[in-house]
């Protein structure tokens, strides 16, 4: 097409005279609003880019005349948060958890610094407020496997159960007694006794009762109460950490399951560790 | 009512000055656009529901949130978008040149075929956990390597139809699919540089490690992610846009000039914003500063895109009453016009750091996605299925405008429920209590932003409804039916497809 401009009726507009495909284009000029914006983000643009770092050069770049950098700026965040702390992590950590219990201005902020630390790293296995799961014990109630006292849980947030390399890890097995050790009957007859135990309508006597005598009294009491010193778990009450039907407790006495619970003390500082004890033992059962 | 071949239909096929366009792979790619489009769609809502009941990952490797995710996005970016970018140029370059495709009709089909076995060999390797773990660069070498020769196919029929065309002058839609082809071309090629492991003494042919690492790794995957949102979803579909627009409003472009300066501006600037993608990482500053200052100076070029867009309606805007194609095609400029400004908004790091990381990346994305890229694809197609099949017009014009208002309506969900939830994250995230503790654990947050995932996945739920409804009406079109009393609401003259 040659160029021969036209005029548009509705736009008053001259076209540029191209054409293509039945498209013309008018020759309107650049919005005046348009460029002045786009002005103002390019100045605006220049006047950032001097005051913060940019330009890069052969060696290094230009630094901006502010002086800012994300490296210091979070250094000094950091400071300036450690700092607000550093009077209570002193507290924490010169006192223990009985102690910080007694003060309820550390016990206050211990309680709250402990939940934040619950939510990121508990909450997974425990659930939140402690609720606990199949397999994860309940923490807001007043059974405690290992114990309860301010001191036993920090003994187990510290160290773990059963972890592979922590020399002070809490370490039991219960025997399979599946191996070679009880017939299914026998299995059976004990399921049956621990099962009317946690019902509290346990026999007096019985093959189930005389099993549970021999092979059960030495860690879990021989009226099932438990032993918190061997991380025995109470029987004579329905709180099962795999399940309290009768079959579940006779698979777990034919083949236990055992839990591992990581040992925190390479991974929180001695005074998270302490904040996370005063707060488990707020929970429900604290002893 | 079914439609044999008309006059009116047959010229644009056959110019009465001889010249006679690649059609048959031009229709195969509009297909493939609609069949990959409805895929992408449905994968990425079930994906959305997937976020709000994860036991519907259904514990199986294949069809879990991390395997389908990138079947999401590249089926809807490269599969949907890039068939529609293939057909829509195809068609574009031949009419506006008013020349023969360079190569002819084994050019178009090699390219058709080239490029759908590109999309399944990405797929089925995604679904196996073949994965280079670059966002929207997921393929695998062997994969790579086989999309350059067909995209360097690609580039030669194109610009092979440019030199031989029969206008004294580039039409800007040319313009557009240039900068999108060549710089895609070149993006590719830079963060796909990667050696097979079995050549540094691994054992399968299958992986690949990537040339750079660490932070220059980072750097060059959002130097490409950036880019292929600057030149595949914007450049390209502005080529879309600058072609159907005035087509379909049957009015001249607004501005030569603006199209000139914004193209320039737009090609120059966005190549150096991908940095705003790593604000507050290890990046250096100066690389974050200069991301982020480029990427607030794209917002004018950008906008020049939908000035030329929206102003080219001037003396027509009462055709969006009665042609829902137009609607598609404005309505989708106004989602270019709002997503562009909410990008370099959110490019500034006092925004970025509450927005990074939440789902208002997500809606932001959707809002240029479904409003932006999906909308005027959605418009060429409605526009160039009569035209490529010689109907007079469309099946029913109400099925458009019953697309039109479902999809934007998903789109409305998506994106306002993103909004909420984008911020609420953001803001729990760095919410402290009195004594200085995080107010909120993580997950917290997760629960909370659950009853917006909900409403997400509904939205995407109406989309893919408004893509099906699309489908039939493409189908019923192609065979040559029109609805009764389809077409009673529209001027004479005015009805899609009918070329005067």
């Amino acid at each position: 097409m040659a160029d021969h401009p036209e005029r548009d009726e509705i736009t008053g507009r001259y076209t540029t005279g191209h054409e293509w495909d039945g498209i013309k284009e008018l020759n309107t000029p650049l919005p005046k609003w348009w460029v002045w914006v786009f002005y103002a983000t390019i100045a605006w643009s220049v006047v950032y880019s001097v005051a913060y770092p940019s330009w890069p050069a052969m060696a290094g770049y230009f630094g901006g005349l502010t002086g800012w950098n994300a490296r210091s700026a979070l250094t000094e965040d950091l400071a300036e948060a450690r700092d607000a702390r550093s009077e209570w992590l002193t507290q924490i950590a010169a006192k223990d958890v009985p102690a910080i219990l007694e003060d309820n201005t550390l016990r206050s902020y211990a309680m709250r610094g402990g939940e934040v630390l619950f939510k990121e790293n508990c909450a997974p296995c425990h659930q939140t407020g402690g609720a606990g799961a199949f397999g994860y014990p309940t923490l807001a109630d007043d059974e405690w496997i290992w114990g309860g006292a301010p001191e036993d849980i920090l003994a187990t947030i510290r160290y773990g159960i059963r972890d592979q390399d922590n020399p002070d890890t809490r370490i039991n097995y219960m025997p399979a007694f599946g191996d070679d050790w009880f017939t299914d009957e026998q299995i059976e007859a004990v399921a049956g006794y621990v099962y009317a135990l946690s019902h509290g309508e346990a026999p007096a006597e019985g093959p189930g009762q005389a099993l549970f005598m021999q092979q059960c009294v030495s860690c879990h009491g021989p009226d099932g109460g438990g032993n918190a010193m061997l991380g025995g778990p109470p029987l004579n009450n329905r709180i099962f950490l795999y399940g309290g039907d009768k079959e579940d407790i006779a698979a777990q006495v034919r083949n236990p399951t055992h839990g591992v619970m990581p040992p925190w003390e390479n991974r929180l500082s001695d005074e998270e560790i302490k904040q996370l004890a005063v707060y488990v033992h707020s929970l429900g059962g604290g002893q | 009512m079914t439609q044999a071949t008309t006059a009116q239909g047959a010229v644009s096929g056959a110019r009465a000055d001889g010249t006679s366009y690649v059609e048959g792979p031009v229709r195969l790619f509009v297909l493939a656009s609609v069949f990959w489009g409805i895929v992408g769609f449905l994968v990425g809502d079930f994906i959305a529901w997937q976020l709000a009941f994860p036991a519907l990952n259904f514990d199986l490797p294949w069809t879990t949130f991390g395997r389908l995710r990138p079947l999401h996005t590249s089926a809807v970016i490269f599969a949907f978008g890039g068939n529609v970018l293939l057909a829509t140029s195809l068609y574009v370059v031949q009419r506006t040149c008013r020349a023969r495709l360079y190569g002819g009709d084994v050019m178009g089909h090699i390219l058709f075929w080239g490029y759908q076995i590109f999309i399944v060999l990405a797929a089925v390797g995604y679904l196996f956990g073949v994965t280079q773990s670059r966002e929207y660069a997921e393929p695998e070498w062997y994969v790579d390597l086989f999309l350059t020769v067909v995209w360097v196919l690609y580039l030669a029929a194109f610009v092979g139809t440019i030199l031989k065309r029969r206008e004294p002058h580039i039409y800007v839609a040319n313009w557009f699919y240039l900068a999108f082809i060549i710089t895609i071309a070149l993006l590719h090629l830079g963060n796909n540089m990667a050696v097979p492991v079995a050549l540094l003494g691994g054992d399968t042919w299958w992986k690949s490690y990537s040339l750079f690492s660490g932070v220059q790794d980072a750097m060059t995957q959002w130097w490409y992610g950036h880019n292929a949102v600057g030149f595949f979803l914007t450049a390209g579909f502005l080529a879309i846009m600058y072609y159907f627009v005035p087509k379909q409003a049957n009015r001249p472009i607004y501005s030569y000039r603006l199209s000139i300066v914004h193209f320039w501006a737009l090609i120059f600037l966005y190549i150096w914003a991908g940095p705003h993608h790593l604000h507050y990482t290890a990046l250096p500053d100066w690389a974050q500063t200069l991301g982020m200052v480029f990427s607030v100076m794209l917002w004018m070029p950008s906008w020049g895109g939908m000035i030329n867009g929206l102003m080219t309606l001037s003396g027509a805007w009462d055709k969006l009453r009665t042609d829902p194609v137009l609607r598609f095609l404005v309505v989708s400029v106004g989602f270019y016009g709002m997503s562009t400004f909410e990008g370099p908004m959110m490019s500034v790091k006092a925004v970025n750091s509450l927005s990074h990381y939440t789902d208002w990346t997500v809606g932001h994305v959707h809002s240029g996605a479904l409003g932006w890229v999906a909308f005027i694809s959605f418009g060429a197609l409605y526009f160039m299925v009569p035209a490529l099949w010689k109907r007079r017009s469309l099946y029913s014009l109400r099925l458009v405008s019953l697309h039109f208002w479902i999809a934007t309506l998903g789109i409305v969900l998506y994106i306002t429920s993103m909004w909420v939830s984008g911020i609420m994250q953001g803001l729990m995230w760095r919410a402290y209590d009195e004594l200085g503790f995080l107010q909120y654990s993580f997950i917290e947050s997760v629960e909370a932003m659950h009853p917006y995932y909900i409403i997400r996945a509904t939205g995407g739920v109406l989309f893919v409804a408004g893509a099906l409804i699309m489908a039939y009406n493409l189908y019923r079109t192609i065979k040559g039916d029109v609805a009764e009393g389809a077409q009673d609401s529209v001027p004479a003259g005015a009805a899609v497809g009918v070329r005067q």
